[in-house]
């Protein structure tokens, strides 16, 4: 018997297949594109060529797009499935989970493997992996490219936390010459201010864990770490956390048998 | 036509009435009646009854009439003000404009200030409500207001407000309070005999019934169906759904996405703290005080809303609703811009962590754009519970 957890996030869909032993047998990311039932589908489709049939094994559907992934069990969002996989990944003693995701970012306190407390940010995309991907788009650069240039850049502070207010400032720097790495720092920078701050909300831990697609951007975890006067932990699994904590909670569903909800 | 005139039955009468309750606004002012339009829980409504003017609530809860508003209004300002107005400014709603007079307090700053504004298209009156309950004065510049209003109303509408009809009023408000104390407190149940959602739109409906009696008595019929129902063994309410206490802003303009999210993820709402629920009925007034104006004076006073500093009625609520209605979660209703709750709300995060409640603080508008984010938050805050 294998397990099969899928994250349609708002950029990318992850993916898990785990055995008996929470072994990962499978796991792979594509883009989710435009249609979060279209990827659904691709998922389908991959996991079927590599031999894993995700309608007659259990599966759970978890991220922005769970309710679009027709043929999976059960629905459960993405907080707990982060704290699952987060805890499988790190262990499960109190910690906080900084998922770091395409549309927003979550803070959730775990102990014991289980959601103490969560906060995810507003209607805003600051502070989120859309909010880098803007920005490195204008400056010709991928994310991690990006997060990468940051470490030699120093002293440029971009302002504004409205993503599209930020973008103009960008282009305002470019245009007065000032340099690429500088102008990476300034939004590395912002994006740890504004997660630093989400983090001040909820009651302090000792353990912080980078989950989402920004988890293999070492120099954001230092800048962030920075922040908060922490040292921050994470794993190049980390952006499959979410998959990896559907997958686990599938497990669950078989014992106490599939419900729907 | 009498059809519309019926009392609500069922819930969906209930979420019916305030339609149905054109007509019998209408049917009022054909009969020479009047009406004054309110807005808030602090509106001392004795006065009103005995003035003999019928009031209505005029709080905005739709999202249609917020573009017309901020033709004059900050967009960034509570959806709650900027719905009310623009109802007022497009004539849209029929309450607002068959009212012969609005009666506005002094609450939060966007309000007050709005109902200046409102000033200009309706006639008006501003009741100065104290920000604080700690002060002995407080009450006495209350209870002078209060007095300055009835001397308005006798001499704008030539009536009389006399003692005997003041405390008439007061026991029939009373009345009407515990009947709806009687019904909310089903919830305690365990499991509940009704789903959060049909409780509140009863409530809600009670206020467009306007004859206070019969609303009192379309809240005890309800209750004793309920309770038939339940004791032959329906349950509409699942034993292990959690058992949320709702608190926070005025939410009917957001009840789906809040109410309706949380009972569709596995919980179920058994105490609306906010107005609308316990925070508006759970006081009543003494009918024999010897002095009746300054008694309803009190018993309006003391209502624990974050517009007061300090508000610790409020929290002294909260505190007991929690172990009355054995709740597993604290979830706290925010509108966008509402300064007054959203500060509070860092209290309230604390004080459910100190008692150990699961808090979650949701901010929203009456905009449809947040749906998905929210659903998020409440299942994912459900799961936890
Ligand atoms: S929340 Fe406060 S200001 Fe608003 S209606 Fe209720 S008592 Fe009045
Ligand atoms: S919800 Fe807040 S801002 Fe809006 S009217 Fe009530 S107290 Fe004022």
């Amino acid at each position: 018997m294998y397990y099969i957890g899928i994250d349609v996030g708002s950029a990318c869909s992850k993916y898990a297949v785990i055995d008996e032993q929470n072994e990962v047998l499978y796991r792979n990311v594509i883009p989710t594109g435009w249609s979060s039932s279209s990827a659904a589908e691709a998922v389908r489709q991959d996991l079927l060529l590599r031999g894993y049939n995700p309608e007659h094994n259990p599966c759970v559907a978890t991220g922005y797009g769970r309710n679009s992934v027709e043929f999976a069990d059960k629905a459960v969002t993405e907080i707990t499935c982060h704290c699952l996989g987060a805890s499988h990944l790190f262990g499960d003693g109190a910690s906080t989970v900084i998922d770091i995701g395409g549309q927003d970012t979550k803070i959730i306190n775990i102990s014991g493997g289980i959601v103490q407390d969560f906060l995810m940010n507003d209607k805003c995309s600051a502070g989120t992996g859309r909010f880098v991907e803007i920005m490195a788009k204008i400056l010709e650069l991928d994310p991690m490219s990006l997060c990468a240039l940051a470490e030699s850049g120093t002293e440029v502070t971009i302002s504004s936390m409205c993503t599209v207010f930020a973008e103009s400032e960008v282009i305002g720097l470019i245009g007065r010459g000032v340099k690429k790495a500088d102008i990476a720092f300034g939004i590395v920078d912002s994006v740890a201010s504004k997660v630093a701050s989400q983090c001040g909300r909820i009651k302090r831990s000792t353990r912080y864990y980078l989950t989402g697609g920004l988890c293999e951007c070492r120099y954001l975890m230092k800048v962030l770490g920075d922040k908060l006067g922490v040292c921050i932990v994470s794993n190049p699994e980390g952006r499959y956390a979410g998959a990896l904590g559907a997958a686990l909670s599938a497990k669950k569903l078989e014992k106490g048998g599939r419900t729907d909800g | 036509m009498d059809d519309y005139l019926k009392l609500p039955e069922t819930f969906e009468e209930f979420s019916e009435a305030r339609k149905n309750g054109f007509i019998r606004v209408k049917k009022i002012k054909e009969e020479g009646g009047l009406i004054a339009g309110v807005f808030c829980t602090y509106t001392p409504l004795e006065i009103l009854d005995a003035a003999g003017l019928t009031a209505v609530g005029l709080c905005g809860m739709s999202n249609e009439t917020i573009p017309a508003a901020e033709s004059e209004l900050p967009k960034n300002l509570c959806p709650l003000i900027k719905s009310s107005y623009g109802f007022a400014l497009s004539d849209k709603c029929p309450y607002t404009y068959f009212s012969d007079i609005i009666i506005g307090e002094t609450t939060c700053d966007g309000k007050k200030k709005m109902y200046e504004l409102l000033g200009e298209i309706k006639d008006t009156y501003i009741i100065q409500l104290p920000q604080g309950q700690d002060r002995a004065y407080s009450a006495e510049l209350w209870t002078k207001e209060l007095r300055r209003l009835i001397r308005t109303l006798e001499e704008k509408f030539g009536v009389e407000i006399t003692d005997e009809k003041l405390r008439s009023a007061v026991c029939l408000r009373n009345d009407e309070r515990k009947a709806k104390t009687e019904l909310m407190e089903l919830s305690r149940l365990q499991p509940p005999p009704l789903r959060g959602l049909d409780l509140y739109k009863v409530l809600e409906g009670s206020g467009f019934v306007f004859d206070i009696a019969a609303s009192a008595e379309a809240m005890q019929s309800t209750k004793r169906k309920a309770l038939e129902k339940y004791e032959a063994g329906d349950r509409p309410v699942s034993k292990n759904a959690k058992r949320i206490l709702v608190t926070g802003c005025p939410i009917g303009g957001v009840l789906e996405k809040t109410v309706g999210t949380i009972e569709s993820s596995g919980g179920v709402v058994v105490c609306f703290e906010n107005c609308g629920g316990v925070k508006a009925t759970r006081e009543l007034a003494d009918a024999e005080a010897d002095d009746i104006v300054q008694e309803i004076s009190r018993r309006y006073l003391n209502i624990g809303c974050a517009i007061m500093t300090p508000n610790q009625n409020r929290v002294n609520l909260i505190r007991s609703l929690v172990d009355e209605y054995h709740i597993d979660g604290v979830v706290e209703i925010l509108l966008q811009a509402c300064h007054p709750y959203t500060v509070e709300a860092h209290t309230i995060r604390r004080l459910s962590s100190e008692i150990g409640m699961p808090y979650l603080g949701i901010e929203t508008d009456y905009s449809n754009t947040d749906t998905g984010q929210l659903s998020t938050r409440i299942e994912a805050f459900m799961e936890m519970l």
